[in-house]
């Protein structure tokens, strides 16, 4: 039976990443009340329909309410709203590519497969946050 | 890091955790289901918005669907939801005494929010 390797005390990676796993959810908690609060300010309670309205106030991209009674679309797809978005799409995938990387953790033995699906896990990061960036500036 | 231990499915879901493993379970499984469904619908936008692709269009009409998003929906009002819970807990540790009561608290903030977020949402599908 093999104990478990306690990491050292300070500033290592899995003390970074706990801190930023909290901030970076309040974050978002906190980005998703701006954006429902500014869409109903912008007129989303006479616009648009509940469902609609959700997935703005997850992600605030003019694609999501582009089916809606929206006169002007500019005022859904400014780059206020594109600034808003990058944030969400790093904060969001390092969030949740991290939280895949402790839930791994959970049910594999340090050795050349763990490294290997962090690395790999750490690819994906890469991938999904510049393909996000991406869509948002061509949308 | 894993603890090097055995523990079978079986056993693991006989110990008696309560309150505080459901929600425990409940967020690693809506955090998975959460990566799982942004990257694909990332992944999906780019392939419609750059290439024109079917397959991203297909991606996205699964994700319109009204089963689809009544699931992800409760996936991210709970992580969200029991994320702060646990925010809360760590910058307050002596709360965590109050561990049991919390999330018995924390289903009073989430059902009322889900049930009537899906009722609108159904009653609306349901109206065509």
């Amino acid at each position: 039976m093999q104990s478990r390797v306690m990491p050292k005390p300070g500033w290592n990676l899995e003390y970074l990443m706990w801190i930023f796993t909290r901030i970076s959810g309040l974050s978002l908690i906190l980005m998703a009340a701006l954006g429902v609060s500014l869409g109903l300010l912008m007129g989303a309670r006479t616009q648009l329909d509940l469902g609609t309205l959700m997935r703005w106030t997850f992600f605030p991209n003019a694609n999501h309410v582009l089916d809606s009674e929206i006169p002007d679309i500019y005022l859904w797809s400014n780059g206020f709203w594109q600034v808003m978005q990058i944030l969400v799409v790093v904060f969001a995938a390092t969030h949740g590519f991290n939280g895949l990387r402790v839930v791994l953790e959970d049910y594999t033995s340090p050795g050349f497969w763990q490294s290997a699906l962090r690395f790999f896990i750490f690819l994906l990061w890469i991938f999904f946050g510049l393909v996000g960036i991406y869509v948002i500036l061509g949308s | 890091m894993a603890l090097g231990r055995k523990v079978r499915l079986l056993a693991g879901a006989k110990y008696k955790g309560g309150g505080p493993m459901l929600a425990w379970a409940l967020h690693r499984i809506s955090g998975l289901a959460i990566v799982i469904f942004v990257s694909l619908h990332v992944l999906a936008s780019f392939l419609t918005q750059q290439l024109g692709s079917d397959l991203g269009i297909s991606i996205n009409i699964i994700y319109e669907s009204i089963y689809f998003q009544l699931a992800i929906v409760f996936c991210a009002i709970f992580h969200g939801v029991n994320g702060f819970r646990i925010i809360l807990l760590d910058i307050w540790p002596r709360l965590v005494r109050y561990q049991k009561e919390s999330t018995w608290l924390e289903w009073f903030v989430v059902l009322p929010l889900y049930t009537l977020t899906a009722f609108i949402m159904i009653r609306r599908f349901l109206a065509g």
